[in-house]
């Protein structure tokens, strides 16, 4: 994590090993930039009621950022816009140097989480089309996120029927607080309609769920919110195993982005050994937890755990698999892992390739 | 079959209260009244269906009732068995679920006068924790200097799941008690359920709810280091009870990057999580959640990095472990030793007492 406050010397990208980025957040200038694909009932929505999600503010979030936009200072663009709205100065500042040669788009507060279902499912069809518009038209590096309105299943799941097959899109996205755990049969529409499409499905850390971060109330703090993150990526793949998504879709391949990792195995064995208790309680379930976590998750990278010392990670990822982890730096947010200090330890090439490239290349399809 | 560590300080079996009928002698003339009247039923919490296998080892549940209702059998199985020379009695019984504060602070008090009575004054070898409601910070600090006069009492227990995060100003005159009384503070597993007990809602399986348990204690462990609770009070030990342990290394990760990159918000947090959690935080052996091979088990260990932070625990009468199978295979000697004996008593300064006593009895 680095709170990067003046541009770094970059050195020249040839020097550096071509990487995917699992978790880039492009941003739209204004809104206005969604209007072409917006109806103007939902323009005049926007201008009338505005946008409202399941937290208490008009505007920005009841525990304040640690930043302006949760950004790096670095990363405003030249014309002033909000960080990550500029294609032209991401890829001076990132896809060039850093040799992102694959770069997923996850693009927030574009909608998902609206409480009005159908102004929501409005603001997903513009992102999507805005992504292509903007973003991955335009620099063939880049890969979409199909966002979908995730409370209203059946509306998700025809948004991704609708994109299926579009050479732009490599997964679908959800965030992972949900108003219901992940696993309820309300998502299951989305589930259906992802593995039937082949795109992974990709849950972001961060919503609108309305419940608070924590199984006891709401804490103080920006930083318990941050930590929690990871409290509800590990309720939202318990409850994905445990109601048997994996069972019953078992082409379905999921990637939890942005809430770490190393939390995955003691999960695992937690989930096993409880499963093997309560056996009686589920009997959808064919094998173990841990084995339907080992052939459909993946994670990405960051905010990567730092033991000390650093070795530790290499036991984790081993329980995990070398296979199984998606770098990425969360550009342009304030907690970016820069890929040349993220891992610094000794990896074999095979470790190194899969870790920064090899295994989101195969998760997302890209040759 | 024959325990192999004997002399242990077993910090977790749980006394089961056999119905609400047995705290009618403690409780007032008022609230005896309301149970009649009112027709109350059973208190016990849905953390642990009364039937469920991880709530009643087979061989401890008994044809009627709730295991560990009944002293013999305690004596026999949970301090016979394991050879422990003193075991921590953490009742589950579910004062902390009612939203009356009055009425949960009042069975409080009669779940820790009926301990005292019918377990500590009838078997030397336990302890007990002061089941407090923290409904009402005022009555449960009332409660804590009530019962901190007998040196029985070792410990405060809460539960993980409540109505606000424990590191919350709101708890803080509980800490103090604790602290000014030389009390530990137990957190155990179960909820009030006045929050849903995951952080993204209600689960449909019990699975779940059990497996999310140890969620809740790592957002209550950021809560605690956050706030400052170890800050205000350096002398407080808080032990999690039946939290599972295998979390601790990854979640000190992410909470110490965090707090690298976010200290600025709490100032106050003058030491890396990590050093707090080695200096302030206990937690109890089983539940064991841990890897299949005893390798990677022991590269846990490694992880953890530090041989004070476990409690031996049996959680007597879950079924967390067949036989006296408690401690994991192939941990050093050493180790045993402290996870039995050594750490329990530098994290319970009323346990020491005892033990000298018991010391001088032997020589």
């Amino acid at each position: 994590m680095n709170v990067q406050t003046r541009p770094t010397d970059a050195p020249a990208a040839a020097s550096k090993l071509a990487i995917a980025d699992g978790d880039i957040h492009p941003a739209r200038k204004t809104t206005a930039e969604f209007f072409p694909w917006l109806a103007k009932r939902w323009q005049d929505e926007l201008a009338g009621i505005g946008q409202r999600f399941r937290q208490p503010y008009q505007q920005g979030p009841a525990y304040p950022k640690s930043q302006p936009n949760a950004s790096r200072r670095d990363a405003v663009p030249p014309d002033g816009h909000k960080q990550g709205s500029d294609l032209a100065f991401m890829q001076a500042q990132h896809l060039d140097p850093n040799n992102v040669a694959l770069g997923i788009l996850n693009p927030l507060g574009a909608g998902q989480g609206l409480q009005n279902p159908d102004f929501c499912a409005a603001m997903c069809a513009a992102a999507n089309h805005w992504q292509i518009e903007y973003w991955t038209g335009r620099d063939a590096r880049l890969k979409g996120s199909i966002l979908v309105s995730y409370e209203d299943g059946p509306t998700a799941a025809a948004e991704i029927r609708k994109w299926a097959g579009n050479p732009n899109f490599a997964q679908v996205l959800m965030l992972s607080r949900t108003g219901e755990p992940m696993g309820n049969r309300r998502y299951w529409p989305i589930y259906e309609a992802a593995a039937e499409a082949a795109l992974p499905l990709g849950v972001h850390a961060f919503g609108y769920g309305g419940q608070p971060i924590t199984s006891t109330g709401y804490p103080s703090y920006y930083i318990e919110e941050m930590t929690g993150h990871s409290q509800c990526c590990q309720a939202g793949l318990s409850s994905m195993v445990i109601e048997g998504v994996f069972a019953r879709f078992p082409a379905l391949r999921l990637v939890m982005i942005e809430a770490g990792f190393a939390w995955a195995p003691s999960l695992a064995w937690r989930l096993d050994k409880t499963w093997r208790r309560l056996k009686q309680e589920t009997p959808h379930l064919t094998r173990a937890p841990s084995e339907y976590i080992r052939d459909h998750v993946w994670w990405t990278t960051q905010p990567m755990e730092e033991p000390e010392p650093r070795e530790h990670l290499l036991d984790t990822i081993g329980w995990i698999g070398w296979d199984r982890l998606i770098f990425a730096t969360d550009y342009p947010h304030w907690d970016f892992d820069d890929p040349a200090t993220a891992l610094p330890l000794r990896l074999s090439k095979e470790q190194r390739d899969a870790f920064f490239i090899g295994n989101a290349k195969k998760v997302y399809g890209v040759a | 079959m024959t325990f192999a560590h004997p002399g242990g300080i077993d910090c977790d079996i749980h006394p089961a209260v056999p119905s609400l009928a047995a705290l009618l002698p403690y409780l007032d003339e008022h609230w005896r009244e309301q149970v009649i009247v009112r027709g109350m039923d059973e208190l016990a919490s849905i953390s642990y269906p009364a039937n469920a296998p991880l709530t009643a080892r087979p061989d401890w549940k008994p044809a009627r009732g709730p295991a560990g209702a009944d002293l013999a059998r305690v004596q026999r199985e949970a301090l016979d068995a394991f050879g422990s020379r003193m075991a921590i009695c953490n009742c589950l019984y579910g004062v902390q679920l009612l939203f009356s504060e009055d009425m949960a602070a009042a069975f409080a008090r009669a779940i820790n006068d009926w301990m005292a009575r019918e377990w500590l004054d009838r078997e030397p070898r336990l302890r007990a924790s002061i089941v407090i409601a923290p409904q009402s910070v005022e009555r449960a600090v009332d409660e804590i200097e009530r019962c901190a006069a007998d040196p029985r009492f070792v410990q405060v227990l809460l539960l993980v799941m409540g109505d606000q995060p424990l590191g919350k100003r709101h708890y803080w005159p509980i800490y103090a008690a604790a602290e000014r009384r030389g009390l530990a503070i137990g957190i155990h597993a179960g909820s009030a359920y006045h929050n849903p007990p995951t952080p993204v809602g209600w689960p449909s399986y019990y699975t779940e709810d059990y497996v999310a348990q140890a969620l809740a204690f790592q957002s209550q462990l950021t809560s605690l280091v956050c706030e400052g609770v170890f800050n205000r009070y350096p002398a407080l030990k808080v032990v999690l009870l039946e939290s599972g342990f295998t979390w601790l290394p990854a979640h000190l990760w992410r909470l110490t990057k965090y707090w690298r990159g976010l200290r600025m918000e709490i100032p106050w947090v003058d030491r890396a999580p990590s050093d707090i959690v080695r200096s302030n935080v206990r937690l109890s052996l089983q539940p064991v959640d841990g890897p299949p091979d005893r390798d990677s088990l022991l590269r846990l260990f490694d992880h953890l990095q530090s041989d004070d932070l476990l409690l031996f625990s049996t959680d007597y009468p879950h079924w967390q472990f067949d036989g006296t199978e408690a401690i994991p295979d192939g941990l050093p000697d050493s180790l045993v030793r402290k996870i039995m004996v050594d750490n329990p008593l530098a994290t319970y300064p009323r346990l020491a007492p005892r033990l000298a006593q018991v010391k001088e009895t032997a020589e």
